[in-house]
């Protein structure tokens, strides 16, 4: 079977949702939910964080909400327990369609080793997965071979600072997509993607015609923000103001749906066929 | 530009000592890194930069530090021991080696801005230090805990103009305040340059501190030659939290296995008692901070805060290179708990009248368990001098 990711692409080439949730947050048993909601408000793929304890690209929000996750008991191995089910779509629940990213940190994959996880992956339905601590060519060496043998892609990330000769490298290496960090930051710490050195930065990328399809990160957190990114990108992806949206409102397939619609713009009662 | 013999202790062109080390990095810090790996073993080599760092080590630091022949403590202990003083250097520990050079190293890739970690105030302080010296801004981050529990630290780097950043996520210790430097420098890669503290970190920072403190062991062989007339101790010891005063000492040994590294790591309470920091008593191997290293984590490879009395051993890995010399055997590791550092550090004060950092009393502590012969000649790195933990040792005082 293809790739949920590449197939996706292969659909899909403009206004792409992208939106990251923290396994086991705000409450252990919230990842299915939270993944089915999102999926019913037509989201286009998810990225689940497997908590760590030192995430040091993310900032306070999603800090804390892995934190969260884990003293509220979450780990990798109970992660693929919780997805376990979810592309088959039994207990009464429509099956999970869209395609399923993990983003986490090298550390807890390594314990769990690269294998096993990878074949997990599979096992569950998981396409692709983004680990920013384990640079491209260590993947490339040493982990590459393992990952394409069990179908999982690898997403690996550019920023304004990477060099032109690196992106040609990073495009013609990885598969999926090409996740575009907005601005030297970690996730969470900008407001906003209006500063003109940004704007110069997308258009630049935009035209290296590269050879797979990107998606903006970093500092999406409204309207704006999506349809801004959307004019230079495929689409793009909304983590911390996502994760603030869970802190203050019930964990309800309803307010997640007003959550997504708030960054699609669409009326809610408009939708509601 | 490798001046030094090929070596299985050298650092590979990967940024690999065996299996341990590399870049384990986010693409936003890889700019950065990329940057200093390409440059840092030119700049140094360059005979501008070695005038201007050894006449600072020299004028500025107090270099050569002495090596002491402690003969009532060499009496107690029934070898002959030597105290290589890296307590007498400018802010009191070896720490300015390093720093000295990290300077020099920012200043000629043109930055404007420092960022540090701390975990005693050590690191802290000999950055500060530096920085007002070469009138760059400082900004430190230590974990709002240690600066509650090292307040006299803080003052000084507050007095030597930097900024103290309070690092409140995680656990407040040094772990969390070398994450909060990593995302300072994420947020910030142009115009600063991050000065890591020990041998830790992605490459080239293992490689580029060891060669800073590698200083120590130069100095040793030749200091230990003119008193002695052999150039090599029996044995080298050291403590170790992340490692850098003992890469230091153990840097022109690397390649004599006729020398024994001996390595104290913090054992805190015990090492089975759930408050420890004896990393290879208690660690796997995993990925923190940029490296491969040995790791004290869960089974899930979620890092475990670790404990010491001493905040400088209060770390959950080593740097790589020791994670390699343990693992191949070359080093020996000897857990010591708080109360045998302590012991040692009383003992120290009244067999020589010197007062030790925590840190070293614990490299002092590793003599008695060594069963040394009366021929043995061993020298010791006292890394720092203890004022700074006088409000700890009072409480324990015999």
């Amino acid at each position: 079977m293809q790739n949920r990711i590449t197939r996706l692409f292969a659909q899909k080439s403009e206004q792409l949702l992208n939106v990251y949730f923290t396994a086991g947050f705000p409450s252990l048993n919230d990842t299915l939910p939270i993944l089915q909601s999102l999926q019913r408000a037509g989201v286009d793929l998810v990225e689940i964080g497997m908590p760590y304890s030192d995430p040091v690209a993310d900032g306070e929000t999603i800090q804390q909400s892995n934190g969260r996750a884990l003293s509220n008991g979450m780990s990798l191995k109970l992660l693929f327990e919780q997805l376990t089910d979810c592309r088959t779509g039994s207990s009464g629940l429509p099956p999970v369609t869209i395609p399923i990213l993990l983003m986490g940190y090298i550390n807890p994959v390594l314990q769990f080793g690269v294998e096993a996880f990878c074949q997990q992956c599979r096992e569950v339905g998981i396409d692709g997965v983004i680990l920013p601590d384990l640079p491209l060519d260590l993947y490339l060496t040493e982990y590459a071979p393992t990952f394409r043998k069990y179908g999982v892609l690898s997403i690996h990330l550019i920023t304004p600072q990477t060099s032109e000769a690196r992106i040609r490298l990073i495009d013609q290496a990885s598969e999926g997509f090409i996740y575009m960090v907005s601005s030297a930051s970690i996730t969470g710490s900008v407001q906003g993607i209006d500063d003109p050195l940004q704007t110069a930065y997308f258009q630049r990328i935009q035209a290296m015609n590269l050879r797979q399809p990107r998606l903006i990160g970093f500092g999406i957190n409204n309207h704006d923000t999506f349809q801004r990114a959307c004019r230079y990108a495929n689409g793009a992806i909304i983590g911390s103001a996502f994760i603030r949206h869970l802190e203050a409102e019930p964990v309800t397939a309803s307010s997640i749906e007003e959550f997504v619609y708030m960054v699609r713009g669409q009326a809610i009662l408009a939708d509601a066929n | 530009m490798e001046t030094l013999a090929p070596s299985s202790f050298s650092v590979s062109s990967t940024g690999f000592y065996g299996g341990f080390g590399g870049a384990f990095i986010p693409e936003m810090l890889y700019p950065n890194v990329e940057e200093l790996r390409r440059n840092y073993l030119a700049i140094i080599a360059d005979p501008a930069f070695q005038d201007e760092f050894w006449q600072l080590l020299t004028d500025y630091v107090g270099r050569p530090t002495p090596l002491f022949l402690a003969r009532r403590l060499s009496e107690y202990i029934g070898a002959t021991i030597y105290l290589k003083r890296e307590d007498l250097c400018h802010t009191g520990a070896h720490k300015v080696n390093n720093t000295i050079g990290q300077i020099l190293v920012a200043q000629r890739l043109g930055k404007k801005r420092i960022v540090a970690e701390t975990g005693a105030g050590q690191h802290g302080v000999a950055t500060a230090t530096v920085c007002a010296l070469m009138n760059l801004e400082c900004i430190v981050y230590m974990g709002a805990i240690d600066i509650e529990r090292q307040k006299p630290n803080v003052d000084r780097m507050r007095m030597l103009g930097a900024t103290v950043v309070p690092a409140r996520s995680g656990s407040q210790t040094l772990k969390d305040a070398t994450n909060e430097a990593m995302r300072h420098w994420i947020n910030n890669p142009e115009d600063t340059h991050y000065i890591i503290g020990s041998v830790v970190g992605p490459h080239p920072y293992p490689d580029m501190v060891a060669r800073f403190q590698s200083v120590i062991s130069e100095e040793i062989r030749r200091q230990l030659f003119a008193k002695t007339g052999r150039e090599t101790p029996d044995y080298m010891v050291a403590c170790v939290g992340g490692g850098s005063n003992a890469a230091g000492a153990f840097y022109h040994y690397l390649d004599e296995p006729e020398v024994r590294l001996v390595a104290a790591e913090a054992a805190g309470h015990g090492v089975t008692t759930g408050h420890s920091a004896a990393t290879t008593a208690l660690g796997k191997p995993g990925v923190l901070h940029g490296s491969r290293t040995i790791l004290m984590q869960t089974e899930d490879g979620q890092v475990i805060e670790p404990y010491s009395i001493s905040a400088g051993l209060d770390y959950p890995g080593i740097g790589p290179l020791h994670a390699h010399l343990f693992n191949s055997g070359r080093g020996e590791f000897y857990p010591i708990t708080d109360g045998e550092a302590l012991a040692a550090g009383f003992q120290l004060s009244r067999l020589e009248g010197i007062i030790p950092a925590l840190e070293s009393a614990h490299a002092l502590a590793a003599l008695p368990k060594m069963n040394l012969q009366p021929n043995n000649v061993v020298v010791v790195c006292l890394s720092g001098r203890g004022d700074k933990d006088l409000s700890t040792y009072v409480k324990y005082l015999p």
